[in-house]
């Protein structure tokens, strides 16, 4: 194993802020999923208990994913450079549904009781969470496949078309959006104080763990031939093999505590699970960052520039952990 | 439409779109926060009331403005990889520091719009203060990276490649004071006057409504000091232009001549052909005045720089020039204001001023636009001024004229959502029959 400085530091900081923003942003994705999917006679009530879940935090939630692309373009600029051009087209598509989904999402709070106008922006707040996580899994399935290379001048197709439009990208698509819609299932259990409601989530999160099974196997066929580095990080790293074999026992704790109705061990175990899947994903790449070319240190900003952003995380951290304790304390202390 | 204009024209659109929301965030939480600490202290319901609406326009503006901003995040690399990929380890403190000013704002906000009944008042009002805090903040950073794109500092070009980089040198560019300030103030006195003026042009209609009153109060308590020290900051920011960027400022004034004791010409179109302005007005000396401080001080014009290195001088001049004035009215009418207070005057009670206000509502945000149109194409041919151009920097992907068509179309629609939403939810008058007639309860007035 080679030896942690500070630009192995800073590319784990990024795999942090990307588990935070998948455990908190994706659930509010996953909620929006549950918001297009609801049904039966207590529809209305799982809308009004995800919006109320989502309300307070998805802003504060989101800001995860721009500290990825801040210290994406602050430590490793050759990085974002060669995403940003390679994968221009999906990342349009990700930023369209994200800027969908929050205005619509406040336009419905805030827009007027009346049915229609809570229909329409819900409708559009729904859709939009359902295709961003989509695409957003297309750009890392891009990534792991070691797609993302500068453009050869072979034509638009093999340029901007190509690094992310296959069987094995579309599938790391889906994947996420079932996990992130299995996390929402499982916290939304947990945020409902209607036992009624609460049941429906409850099987909500048990058919989408049981998809996330299914789209994961999968994937993982798939990745034996189209992400041949990362399917060998899965399958033979020492370093990875040990996150698999957890990924395993937080599923299967996950769906366990959910039948037997344990909700708070059922999402600290969801909650283990994707985690193990992210840095399962991130260590079975290490060093590179886009395989096949680009590695940590290769791409790595001076040092000077690493040892000051270094920095910033610390004091900002001091900021930023005791503000969102107070959050969630406020927020997420009893049930609604 | 070529690509590199396309690419110039879509982040122009995004962050002309972006500032007027960001300003907004920086700007509406000090009035909620002073409405709100003014119902602490006297329990008059009015301020209640305001701060409460006052907050709910603040949620749909924010959250646009944090889309749009994220949108923003991601288009510096989509359009620019050429300029991130050399801006972003000089250039990204900021953004990284910004980032946690967005955290702390995003969480105060929420529970500020959403922690009404569970928190105590004064954790209330303490999340209000840290949200107004962390807005001037991460506006102050990202400023900070836009005076490093016009002076940049903190490294030695070796063959067009920036080493022995010095990432705080790169934050204390020369230009970072001066926009700053510029910027702070712009929000204050764009917001207050926006607000003072809603409310003036309500109170025309309506005079005695003691709501209006009191929001009209807040908005010129936070509007009209920011206005009458633009004028100053701007002053400061022009001597600044002079000294680092010759050409833009050249552009701003549309002086093709070098020459001592220049003349300021107000107004006016630059003939691009003859090298003349038709129509301006011209204020001997004024120039070098202004830029130096010195009426003899000699002004480089246009002359000095090569034509391929020449920013498009009609559009820049232009709007330097509604800056500036807009400047000097809002800083007139601030003064005006002002004026009546000194002499125990209520500013409600005065109908060509509220006429006045209620003209200048929208007039802080044109000279927004107008001031950063003249800060970035002002720049041009640069992004990063002297080292990199604008075309170097563009992203090789073909066919931006169609996502340019497609932001385009997203932010007209969002826009008339938000003003439709601003318009129905946010500005009517209360329907308090009572607070009609809080300040004169006489019985058969005007409105009677
Ligand atoms: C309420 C808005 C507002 C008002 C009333 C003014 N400005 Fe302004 N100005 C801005 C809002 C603004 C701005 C949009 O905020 C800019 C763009 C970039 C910046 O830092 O501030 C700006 C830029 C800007 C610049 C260019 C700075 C650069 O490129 O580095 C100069 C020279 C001035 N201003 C000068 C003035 C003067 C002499 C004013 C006199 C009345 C004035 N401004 C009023
Ligand atoms: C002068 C220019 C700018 C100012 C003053 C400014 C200020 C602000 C402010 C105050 C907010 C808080 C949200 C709100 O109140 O609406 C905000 C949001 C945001 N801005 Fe800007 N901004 C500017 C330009 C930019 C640029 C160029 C970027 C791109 C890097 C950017 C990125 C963002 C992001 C990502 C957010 C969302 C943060 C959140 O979720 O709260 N801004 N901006
Ligand atoms: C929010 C207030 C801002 C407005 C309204 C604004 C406006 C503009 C405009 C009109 C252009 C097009 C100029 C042209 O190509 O002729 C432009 C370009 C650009 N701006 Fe700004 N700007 C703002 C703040 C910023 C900030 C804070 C940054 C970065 C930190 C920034 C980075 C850029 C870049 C990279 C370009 C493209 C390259 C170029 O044309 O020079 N801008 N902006």
């Amino acid at each position: 194993m080679p030896e942690l400085g500070a630009a192995e530091l800073l590319a784990g900081a990024i795999v942090v802020s990307l588990n935070a923003y998948v455990l908190l942003a994706g659930a509010d994705f996953g909620g929006g999923v549950w918001d297009l999917l609801a049904t039966g006679p207590r529809r209305a009530r799982q809308r009004e208990l995800i919006a109320h879940a989502i309300g307070p935090v998805w802003e504060a939630n989101h800001v995860w994913l721009i500290l990825v692309v801040v210290l994406l373009f602050t430590c490793f600029p050759a990085v974002f450079s060669r995403l940003a051009i390679a994968l221009h087209i999906p990342l349009t598509l990700v930023l369209v549904g994200i800027v969908l989904r929050g205005s619509a999402f406040t336009f419905r709070s805030y827009g007027g009781e009346d049915a229609p106008t809570q229909r329409r922006w819900g409708r559009v707040f729904a859709v939009a969470s359902l295709v961003t996580p989509l695409v957003l899994g297309i750009c890392v399935g891009a990534i792991a496949a070691g797609r993302v290379v500068p453009p050869s001048g072979a034509g638009f197709a093999a340029d901007y078309l190509h690094p992310w439009l296959s069987p094995f990208t579309v599938s790391v698509g889906v994947f996420t959006l079932a996990l992130f819609a299995f996390i929402a299932a499982v916290y939304l259990t947990l945020e409902a104080a209607d036992p009624d409601v609460r049941e429906d989530f409850r099987r909500r999160a048990l058919w989408a763990g049981a998809a996330v099974f299914g789209v994961a196997l999968t994937t993982l066929l798939l990745a034996w031939e189209a992400a041949p580095l990362v399917w060998q990080g899965l399958i033979t790293s020492p370093r990875a093999l040990p996150l698999q074999f957890l990924t395993g026992v937080a599923a299967t704790v996950a769906l366990w505590a959910l039948w037997r109705r344990r909700y708070t061990l059922a999402r600290a175990a969801a909650a283990a699970q994707v985690t193990c899947i992210l840095w399962g994903w991130a260590l079975a790449q290490f060093p590179w960052l886009l395989p096949p070319t680009l590695d940590i240190r290769g791409a790595a900003a001076p040092a000077i520039t690493l040892k000051l952003t270094l920095g910033a995380l610390g004091l900002g951290a001091l900021v930023l952990f005791p503000a969102l304790y107070y959050l969630f304390r406020v927020f997420k202390s009893r049930p609604y | 439409m070529s690509d590199l204009l396309a690419a110039r024209t879509q982040m122009a659109l995004s962050l002309g779109f972006h500032i007027l929301f960001a300003v907004v965030g920086i700007g509406m939480p000090l009035l909620m926060v002073a409405a709100e600490r003014r119902w602490l202290l006297r329990k008059d319901p009015i301020d209640l009331e305001l701060a409460k609406r006052w907050s709910k326009g603040t949620a749909i503006l924010f959250a646009v403005g944090a889309v749009s901003g994220t949108v923003l995040s991601f288009e510096l690399g989509l359009l620019w990889p050429g300029f991130m990929e050399m801006a972003g380890p000089l250039i990204g403190m900021p953004f990284s520091l910004e980032g946690f000013a967005f955290f702390t704002e995003a969480i105060f906000l929420g529970i500020y719009l959403y922690g009404w009944d569970r928190i105590s008042p004064r954790a209330h009002l303490l999340a209000g203060v840290l949200v107004a805090g962390s807005g001037v903040l991460s506006g102050i950073f990202v400023v900070i990276a836009n005076a490093w794109m016009n002076t940049p500092t903190g490294f030695d070009l070796v063959d067009g490649v920036p080493v022995n980089i010095d990432p705080i040198r790169a934050l204390l560019n020369p230009a970072a004071f001066q926009q700053t300030l510029h910027m702070t103030l712009a929000a204050y006195a764009a917001t207050g006057f926006a607000v003072a003026g809603i409310h003036a042009f309500l109170l025309l209609r309506d005079p005695l409504n003691a709501f209006h009153r009191r929001a009209l109060a807040l908005g010129l308590l936070v509007g009209a000091p920011a206005a009458l020290l633009q004028p100053l900051s701007g002053d400061i920011s022009a001597r600044n232009v002079a000294q680092y960027q010759p050409a833009k400022l050249a552009a701003m004034e549309a002086l093709f001549e070098t020459r001592a004791g220049a003349p300021l010409i107000l107004g006016g179109w630059p003939d691009m052909e003859t090298r003349t302005v038709r129509w301006g007005i011209e204020i001997p000396y004024g120039l070098s005045l202004m830029a130096h401080h010195d009426p003899r001080a000699v002004v480089t014009g246009l002359d000095r720089i090569p034509r391929d290195e020449w920013p498009n001088v009609p559009i820049v001049h232009v709007a330097f020039q509604v800056m500036v004035g807009i400047g000097t009215v809002m800083a007139a009418v601030a003064a005006w204001a002002l004026w009546l207070l000194v002499r125990r005057r209520d500013p409600a009670e005065c109908r060509p001023l509220l006429i006045a206000l209620a003209a200048s509502a929208p007039l802080g945000f044109v000279a927004i636009e107008a001031g950063w149109t003249v800060t970035e194409v002002g720049r041009q041919p640069w992004v990063i001024h002297g080292v990199l151009r604008t075309s170097e920097a563009v992203t090789p992907m073909p066919g931006l004229t169609y996502t340019l068509l497609g932001f385009t179309l997203l932010y007209l629609f969002l826009g008339i959502v938000v003003a439709w939403l601003l318009y129905s939810q946010i500005i009517r008058s209360p329907r308090h029959q009572e607070w009609n007639r809080v300040y004169t309860p006489t019985v058969g007035g005007p409105h009677a």
